[in-house]
């Protein structure tokens, strides 16, 4: 029995598309506080403003974050949401879930929330909607002594990693995302847990340039598998799918149509850099002038495989619209080797060059993005040890002027420029 | 906005059970109340050392203290101040200190 009209929401049942106003419905059969949430989103559909206050301290002994307080503004009229805390919980690397742990977290949220979820945030980890402050501690006990599960990062620390499903199922791969994502998420406990930084941190781990979890564009550390040879051709293949045995893309477009397979129009043609071409009926590929779009990969699979070279490229300073707008990482060290050997030592030296930096000169609620826009990427540069390539160069310069570092002029800026003409004339 | 009362004395606070009114109704016997709810069990000379630093900051700047500067100002690493304050610096440490809530991000 409707709790409260929605005539806005209802409009949203509309059509043949799934609701989330139907589900709501149906979750406020056995959890009631639900038709509050439709209650008080139909009254910001009306005002054309959010009814949720801003903020709120809430969390579990121990930890600074992993709980967002949320808080309704009109309690009186909707009293199931008055509290409405998300809790963030980390979510198994690669998201490889049995039902039996998807149920156990399932019953545990019905038992103490609104059975409300998000999977997944866009941080990568569950978002379980909607509790009260009283449900907070026993939710915490019966997860990490029950699931032996943990909360994820919110607020100004590390973010709950995350990866793509790597090695586990994915030839492309070019290192072992879940074992970096798993290694990094147990190292660096005490930053996930207790926020110190100036503001959120994000890493993701992507296998391969395709970048299936979108770490260029939403991660303050971005870790994308690369290889630094050449890409491997097998010509035979290459010769099946000229001649149509093989169906470009695995098969993914075999639902029209599209005629048949034709290598110029569907892969060399459209070669962002143009570094292919054919030489009878072989394939040759200029490596050197090949940025990983991974296009001819993706068409013909049995054909092109990433080199036997791998590594990683990482990328830093991703964001999302907050202050300025949103902002792609911006690649900084071109090649790295991730091994699980050395622990990843030399990835977590890179990290925390980052940290160590931003900590200092962040300021409050500033991604390191923005802190690398504020103090120019020469600077960064020099913090993180790196020497400047012509791929660091976003485009050519348009100021002429060249801003030297006193140590790079002979003889210092106060040297004596008449006794340096005399060696060399004007 | 809800009420609290302890030994007898009430006080103002917002939902998180932040005082409103700050300072002008802060005293040891709201010190002696957050002790009770946010899991602490002694006050020692290193909880008054972080109360009072959080305080003087306040007064001066109008905000609190970045983690960083609160580690800094007190020499206290962050590992130490949350077994001081169990629910951490924001919530805990702020809460005792009369400090308005934090404006945490999501």
């Amino acid at each position: 029995m409707a709790k409260h009209d929605t005539p806005l929401l209802d409009e949203l049942e509309k059509g043949p598309w799934p609701s989330f106003v139907t589900d709501m419905k149906r979750q406020a059969e056995t959890h009631p506080e639900c038709w509050d949430i439709l209650g008080q989103l139909e009254l910001s559909y009306e005002d054309r403003i959010t009814h949720w206050k801003h903020g709120g301290i809430v969390g579990v002994f121990g930890y600074g974050g992993g709980i967002v307080g949320r808080y309704s503004d009109v309690p009186d009229r909707f009293p199931g949401v008055e509290h409405f805390h998300t809790v963030r919980i980390a979510q198994p690397s690669g998201l490889y879930y049995s039902t039996k742990n998807l149920r156990a977290l399932m019953d545990l949220w019905d038992k103490y929330g609104s059975g409300m979820t998000n999977m997944h945030g866009s941080t990568g980890d569950m978002i379980f909607l909607g509790t009260r402050t009283e449900n907070l501690e026993p939710l915490f006990w019966d997860l990490t002594h029950d699931l032996d599960q943990d909360l994820g990062g919110s607020g100004s620390n590390l973010r709950t990693p995350s990866c793509c499903l790597g090695e586990s199922r994915c030839e492309w791969s070019c290192y072992d995302t879940q074992d970096i994502c798993y290694h990094l998420t147990m190292h660096y406990q005490d930053e996930i847990h207790r926020p110190a930084f100036p503001y959120k941190f994000k890493f993701k781990f992507s296998g391969c340039p395709n970048d299936c979890v979108a770490a260029i564009a939403r991660s303050d550390f971005a870790v994308i598998g690369t290889w630094k040879d050449d890409i491997q051709i097998d010509q035979a293949g290459v010769k099946e799918y000229m001649a149509g045995n093989y169906p470009s893309n695995g098969g993914a477009h075999s639902g029209r149509d599209w005629g048949a397979f034709d290598i110029k129009k569907e892969v060399i043609d459209i070669c962002p850099t143009n570094c292919m071409w054919m030489e009878g009926d072989e394939l040759k590929i200029d490596n050197s002038e090949c940025t990983r779009c991974m296009h001819c990969i993706n068409v013909m699979p049995r054909a092109l495989k990433p080199g036997k070279e791998k590594g990683a490229t990482i990328c830093i300073g991703a964001k999302a619209p907050i202050l300025d707008g949103a902002q792609f990482a911006t690649m900084v060290i071109p090649f790295i080797k991730v091994s699980k050997e050395n622990e990843y030592e030399n990835v977590i030296d890179v990290i925390e060059q980052i940290w160590d930096w931003w900590m200092e000169v962040g300021k409050n609620r500033e991604r390191v993005g923005e802190t690398m826009q504020r103090i120019g990427l020469p600077t960064f540069l020099r913090v993180m040890e790196v020497d400047a390539m012509p791929q660091h160069v976003r485009e050519p310069r348009s100021n002429p002027y060249v801003f030297w570092k006193e140590e790079e002029v002979e003889g210092g800026f106060e040297r004596d420029v008449e006794e340096f003409r005399r060696k060399h004339a004007a | 906005m809800a009420s609290i009362e302890h030994n007898g004395t009430s006080y103002e606070v917002d939902e998180d059970g932040f005082l409103l009114n700050g300072s002008e109704e802060w005293d040891e016997n709201w010190v002696d109340y957050v002790k009770s709810v946010e899991g602490i069990n002694d006050m020692t000379d290193e909880h008054q050392k972080v109360i009072d630093a959080l305080q003087e900051y306040y007064k001066k700047n109008g905000i609190a203290p970045m983690v960083r500067i609160l580690s800094k100002t007190t020499g206290f690493p962050l590992k130490r101040i949350y077994e001081l304050f169990p629910s951490g610096p924001g919530k805990g440490a702020c809460k005792m200190a009369g400090l308005p809530k934090p404006t945490g991000c999501v």
